[in-house]
């Protein structure tokens, strides 16, 4: 395979080229720009196969992948920042939907003030939407992971976003082997998913629907959700026969024995791995998939070492809770610890609380839940 | 003109949706789908017709409904559209229906944009003047001298309503067009026209609220038909946003008092307030007048 010195943009471009899209829908924000000028370039010269749309605004941009994507098209857009959080409704609407549409998000801090450096909150701050969340370390893994999305997205009928770090990875040069087309032709095939806009299947999609409704639908998403590890080592099985390469939902180094574990995510774990070689009894570990969280997988990982400490690096900060990655590995760990058993109640949908559920839910002993620390409950389940 | 046989013709809007007693919103959308044809796809705005579409699974509609969130309309019909195609489907016509508020105001940056780019969708804004499916608020579509749930009395709304067909024209877009659910052939002969260009097609169609508007149910044919004969509502077309034709010439104006006078949202105007309105009225169809070819 030849490898190319390229930048982290021009991987997530090659690859959505690569993969074949049907529709890529644009606007253009700092550092993720020349992602979408790559993409207009390969459209120009008739070399992108889909179509580029460039308009008014990058919420027109995900409601256009939102549009074609529910008439069975394969759909692409990337964003930064403001771009994502003026997305948001969209990003809901989506997930809701369960449209595979796939967003590179390139890392940016949001205002005010004005910053363009590469702070994780515009991402992370969307972990609530349903969407799978992807974060990359290198360029390589850009490209990669762009490949895998699209399988991944389409096989969950769940949109998925790629994460890259503004600048350290949007626009730095690294080696990319860049795998011959026939090779990812075998890799991604054409989508198949369904069309919810079909003439000669006419249905009514996304009206007006019950809370109760919602909440069945809302936890049949956080099930689907919770599958993707399960679909990824499929998919990266495929992927590594092709391209030798493969990725876990979280991965460490030098974990045995070590006293201090370093986790993170993104390309900050490229300067963990280089800083820290060879230094006494300290691992590290990377999250790679954030949504859904791979709180097991984590707590697996940990387990391998001997962690007395564990050091959170977080390029961002959720004012009046902190590091967000800190708070979810947090609550990973809860689970492994002597504290109380913790019983969440999930009334999604906005479905109301009834005495006769919160007296069921008190007084009915917990069915056995195998040592987990945590139990999830349905409120459409105790009605 | 349509025959007794075709009147009798649903559209593809099935009999039993929940919209209220004598909405011009229903009958616009029986009355132009028939003219459509039944490859059509609908995308629907939050708007009154997110209800009139009937509770999934049910359908109000025989033809496919995406429901999208309020700004996204005309963006999301673009969407659909190309998707279509690429999927090989070049005949399905892809109808964006919004209310005012999802026309003039929230939806208008992707409208804007939508028209622009010449996307190769009609875009239908049934206008009941208000943001009617969350009790009647102002929007940028409520006339001079409404009296809404956001201008109660003493208050009003004192500011004119936008001028939507000219903000379309000024895109450059092939086709723009006033409709209105008294005039069935003029509807029904601008949709069937604007079935066979291509491009972006945009419709403003005046769409009496028996509820909203504070009139009895069986005045929405009334009201339609009073909004046009007394030039507040006048029926028009523009091609490539230039060419305009006035497609009926009432007769005789009607005062506007007599619309006015069946609605209570206008009630309790002072005098000078409906001489202002009447003088607004002239000043308009005068303007109009002069863009006539």
């Amino acid at each position: 395979m030849p490898v190319e010195m390229i930048t982290g943009n021009r991987a997530a471009a090659l690859a959505v080229q690569q993969a074949g899209v049907d529709l890529v829908s644009a606007y253009p924000i700092t550092p993720q720009t020349a992602i979408v000028e790559d993409i207009a370039d390969f459209w120009a010269r008739g070399e992108l196969g889909g179509e580029f749309v460039s308009v008014e605004s990058e919420y027109a941009a995900l409601s256009y992948c939102c549009g074609a994507s529910a008439a069975g098209a394969r759909t692409f857009t990337a964003t930064s920042s403001h771009g994502l959080a003026f997305m948001h409704e969209m990003t809901h609407w989506i997930a809701g939907a369960r449209l595979p549409v796939v967003m590179a998000v390139v890392n940016r801090a949001l205002g005010a003030p004005w910053c363009l450096d590469p702070d994780q909150g515009d991402s992370l701050s969307q972990r609530d939407t349903g969407w799978i969340q992807l974060y990359c370390a290198s360029a390589q893994e850009i490209f990669d992971t762009i490949l895998q999305a699209f399988p991944l997205s389409e096989s969950l009928l769940l949109p998925c976003m790629v994460v890259l770090d503004g600048f350290y990875l949007s626009h730095t040069y690294e080696a990319v082997e860049l795998p011959e087309p026939e090779q990812v032709k075998r890799f991604v095939e054409p989508p198949r998913f369904a069309a919810q806009v079909d003439p000669l299947q006419p249905a009514n999609m996304h009206g007006l629907a019950s809370g109760e409704e919602v909440s069945r639908l809302v936890r049949e998403r956080h099930r689907d959700l919770q599958r993707v590890p399960a679909v990824l080592k499929e998919i990266n099985e495929r992927f590594a026969a092709i391209f030798g390469r493969r990725y876990a939902p979280a991965e460490g180094k030098a974990l045995e024995g070590a006293e201090t574990v370093v986790v993170t995510a993104g390309s900050i774990y490229e300067t963990v791995v280089s800083a820290l070689p060879g230094l006494d009894k300290t691992g590290m570990i990377r999250i790679k998939v954030f949504r859904p969280f791979p709180a097991e997988e984590l707590r697996s990982l940990l387990k391998k070492s001997e962690a007395r400490r564990i050091i959170v690096i977080d390029r961002n900060c959720s004012p009046g809770a902190g590091g967000i990655l800190a708070q979810e590995l947090k609550s990973a760990l809860y689970n492994d610890g002597s504290g109380p058993l913790v019983q969440n109640l999930l009334l999604a949908g906005g479905i109301d609380l009834s005495p006769q559920m919160l007296r069921q839910l008190v007084m009915e002993a917990p069915a056995d839940c195998s040592g987990d620390l945590i139990m999830e409950q349905w409120g459409v389940d105790l009605r | 003109m349509i025959t007794p046989e075709e009147a009798q013709n649903g559209g593809l809007l099935y009999a039993g949706h929940p919209a209220c007693p004598g909405c011009g919103a229903a009958l616009s959308v029986r009355y132009l789908t028939r003219a459509l044809g039944e490859k059509t796809a609908f995308v629907i705005t939050a708007s009154c017709w997110s209800i009139i579409a009937g509770l999934p699974p049910l359908t109000s509609l025989k033809c496919p409904i995406l429901h999208c969130t309020f700004p996204s309309a005309a963006a999301v019909g673009s969407g659909v559209k190309r998707g279509l195609v690429r999927k090989g489907d070049r005949e399905t016509n892809v109808l964006v229906l919004s209310g005012d508020g999802g026309t003039f105001d929230i939806g208008l940056q992707a409208l804007s944009g939508a028209a622009q780019r010449n996307e190769d969708i009609i875009f239908v804004c049934y206008d009941n003047e208000a943001y009617m499916n969350t009790g009647g608020q102002t929007s940028s579509a409520t006339p001079y001298g409404t009296r809404t749930a956001t201008a109660p009395f003493p208050l009003y709304q004192d500011r004119p309503k936008k001028d939507m067909i000219r903000i379309m024209a000024a895109h450059g877009i092939p086709y723009a067009a006033t409709a209105t659910v008294a005039f069935v052939d003029d509807m029904h002969r601008k949709f069937a026209a604007a079935r066979e260009i291509r491009g972006f097609r945009f419709f403003h169609l005046l769409s009496p609220c028996p509820p909203g508007w504070g009139a009895e149910p069986d005045e929405t044919i009334h009201l339609s038909r009073l909004a046009v004969e007394s030039c507040l509502f006048p029926l028009y077309e523009v091609r490539d946003g230039e060419h305009y034709t006035l497609t009926y010439r009432p007769a005789q104006k009607k005062p506007l008092e007599e619309y006015l006078k069946l609605q209570r949202r206008f009630h309790s105007l002072e005098k000078e307030q409906l001489e202002a309105m009447q003088r607004q009225l002239d000043l308009n169809w005068q303007k109009l007048l002069q863009l006539i070819n």
